[in-house]
């Protein structure tokens, strides 16, 4: 897909975020926000999957599992974007009875979702389990995840590292938001992670870096962690991304992490932001 | 309610050996069941599974919560995931994995649980979990199952894999008698009734089914007439067959190696006063703790022993208007 099409999609991706945030007048636009490069490049490039078609087993199709549930309006715009459910239900984001959970969650069988998520830290022992399964039923599709910079704090993050290297899951590729920021301030002075490379490396993952603002960056850089598949290490690639990107008052802050715009502000957002697909 | 009218002792074995064995059992008939076990592979009794199936046996070290998302994770795709560890670390270490990754998510996993209750022994408090049937009954989605001897944690480890949902499947460390016929029926949410009578229904769950059945034989001895009830399913709770037996009996004590906030007690409490409010005395562990000793030192210490279920029958029949 030509970069520009690609740009026309998360643009509306981030229209999509400020409306459902605003009209819930809750949620979490900041890590959505900076989220939406990579979420569009991934379903509409990189995933093969179907849709159209959705089942919960999966079976020769690219899983993919939101561990940082919470930036769930990036998610549930690119699933209704590519044709999971319909654009219009992006309006009950969060109201009484909706399939939108603030938190994904698969008790309303909202297609494109397999697992609940929110309570941080659980993706990746998630994702090791399909990865594991797809091995035994030979399966030759991947499984992708999503973290948090801030959530890497959570210790089952790291009980699921050693798995993943211990047993050569090497058909999983995990993907970090590493926005520098979490909800009381900026990760170095909550909790700092030390050198995310590193660590990882002596855990023993094949690890890559790539700007989650640049297409062709990580275009490149999936690429080549798809040239690791199979390769005996699981993959992790560390994605710099900046919180509320795309809206100005939004960026260098944690303070968007869980805040949602008020008319003035959302009014602010959307004249920075084209609407190329037409909104909900 | 299937009826048993008499009893023989086929032996003594520990409920874990009743899962190692149903484990290779269903494993043979079933190839979707898969196996993970956080370093307790022969605590568990799940060698005989590893050595048959070894690549559908995984072993994850000491991290609980990685096992529990990975047998979540291992649904999609079809597995039938078992997870074996301790009582404790499949509950309370892991709540909020079963909660969120399991339950909520109606992950299709079987959550098996070893070492549950006092009769852990020797380890003491720390592994010794009293409060996991709570835990686990409160979440929604969760079926919640105690079975009582070997044969019938063996059957039951074998029929959790033909129901499609989440289930805690909780057994225990000491060898204990062996009642139930090995080729009896197990059957999710539909308790047995063991012994009929008519002065007082004792509903027990677990290693305390044997001991409800020595406290009636102790009051046949004095002219009392017990129905006893192998409540084996907590949850989906069989809420008529305790009803019909209250109708007869006029009272009931519940007997469990729990904690009685949250227990078996608390469940059967609920259907009998919504119902026809009936007395009811409470067998079980007493807001406390408990400590190193011998299994059946402990029964005794912590007041869950055949005595105690005596002394509770006479209780609630002299509570009867």
């Amino acid at each position: 897909m030509e970069t520009q099409e690609l740009n026309n999609i998360s643009s509306q991706v981030r229209r999509d975020i400020v409306r459902m945030v605003s009209g819930a007048s809750s949620g979490h636009p900041g890590g959505s926000l900076g989220c939406a490069d990579f979420l569009t490049l991934l379903y509409f490039e990189v995933l093969k999957h179907d849709p159209s078609n959705f089942s919960m087993d999966g079976i020769d199709e690219d899983i993919f599992y939101l561990s940082n549930g919470h930036i769930s309006p990036v998610w549930y715009s690119v699933l209704a974007r590519s044709g999971y459910f319909p654009v219009n239900e992006l309006g009950t984001f969060r109201k009484l009875s909706t399939r939108l959970q603030g938190h994904p969650s698969t008790d309303k069988n909202i297609p494109g979702v397999r697992m609940a998520s929110g309570s941080l830290g659980q993706g990746l022992s998630c994702a090791l389990g399909t990865a594991v399964t797809k091995k035994l039923n030979g399966d030759a599709s991947l499984v992708y995840t999503l973290h948090g910079d801030g959530e890497l704090q959570e210790g089952q993050i790291w009980e699921a590292a050693i798995y993943g290297a211990a047993n050569k899951v090497d058909n999983l590729i995990a993907t970090i938001d590493y926005n520098g920021r979490q909800i009381d301030g900026d990760v170095d002075d909550v909790l700092s992670l030390g050198n995310l490379s590193q660590k990882w490396q002596a855990f023993g993952w094949e690890v890559l870096e790539m700007n989650g603002h640049d297409f062709d960056d990580m275009k490149k850089t999936i690429a080549k962690a798809h040239s690791f598949v199979g390769n005996g290490k699981p993959i992790v690639i560390i994605m710099t991304t900046e919180m509320g990107q795309g809206v100005d008052y939004m960026m260098g802050t944690h303070k968007w992490h869980g805040n949602a715009p008020n008319a003035e502000q959302l009014e602010s957002a959307l004249n920075q932001l084209e609407e190329t697909l037409g909104d909900y | 309610m299937t009826t048993t009218t008499t009893f023989e002792v086929l032996g003594t074995k520990d409920t874990r050996s009743g899962f190692g064995e149903g484990l290779l059992e269903i494993g043979k008939k079933n190839k979707d069941v898969v196996a993970l076990c956080a370093d307790l592979t022969g605590s568990l009794k799940m060698n005989a599974f590893q050595d048959e199936f070894p690549e559908r046996f995984f072993q994850v070290g000491i991290a609980e919560a990685n096992m529990m998302g990975m047998a979540s994770g291992m649904t999609v795709g079809g597995k039938i995931p078992y997870t074996g560890t301790f009582a404790n670390f499949s509950t309370g270490r892991v709540y909020d994995q079963i909660r969120q990754s399991i339950a909520y998510s109606q992950k299709n996993v079987k959550i098996c649980a070893s070492h549950a209750g006092l009769t852990l022994g020797e380890d003491g408090a720390t592994h010794q979990i009293l409060e996991d049937i709570g835990m686990m009954k409160m979440l929604p989605n969760m079926t919640v199952i105690v079975p009582c001897d070997f044969n019938q944690t063996k059957q039951a480890t074998m029929a959790i894999a033909e129901h499609d949902g989440p289930v805690y499947l909780r057994f225990g460390r000491p060898k204990v008698p062996i009642f139930v016929k090995p080729d009896a029926d197990f059957v999710i949410g539909k308790a047995d009734l063991l012994m009929e009578g008519s002065d007082v229904t004792i509903i027990a769950c677990g290693h305390l089914v044997w001991k409800a059945i020595e406290a009636a034989e102790i009051l046949a001895e004095k002219g009392i007439s017990a129905e006893v009830i192998n409540m084996h399913t907590i949850k989906p709770l069989d809420a008529r067959a305790i009803i019909e037996s209250t109708a007869k009996t006029g009272c009931v004590v519940t007997a469990e190696e729990h904690m009685i906030n949250g227990g078996l007690g608390d469940s059967v409490a609920q259907v009998i006063i919504q119902n026809d409010p009936v007395p009811q005395e409470f067998v079980g562990v007493d807001d406390s703790f408990g400590e190193s000793g011998k299994p059946e030192e402990l029964l005794t210490k912590y007041n869950i022993d055949t005595p105690n279920i005596v002394e509770a029958a006479h209780k609630a029949i002299q509570r009867k208007k």
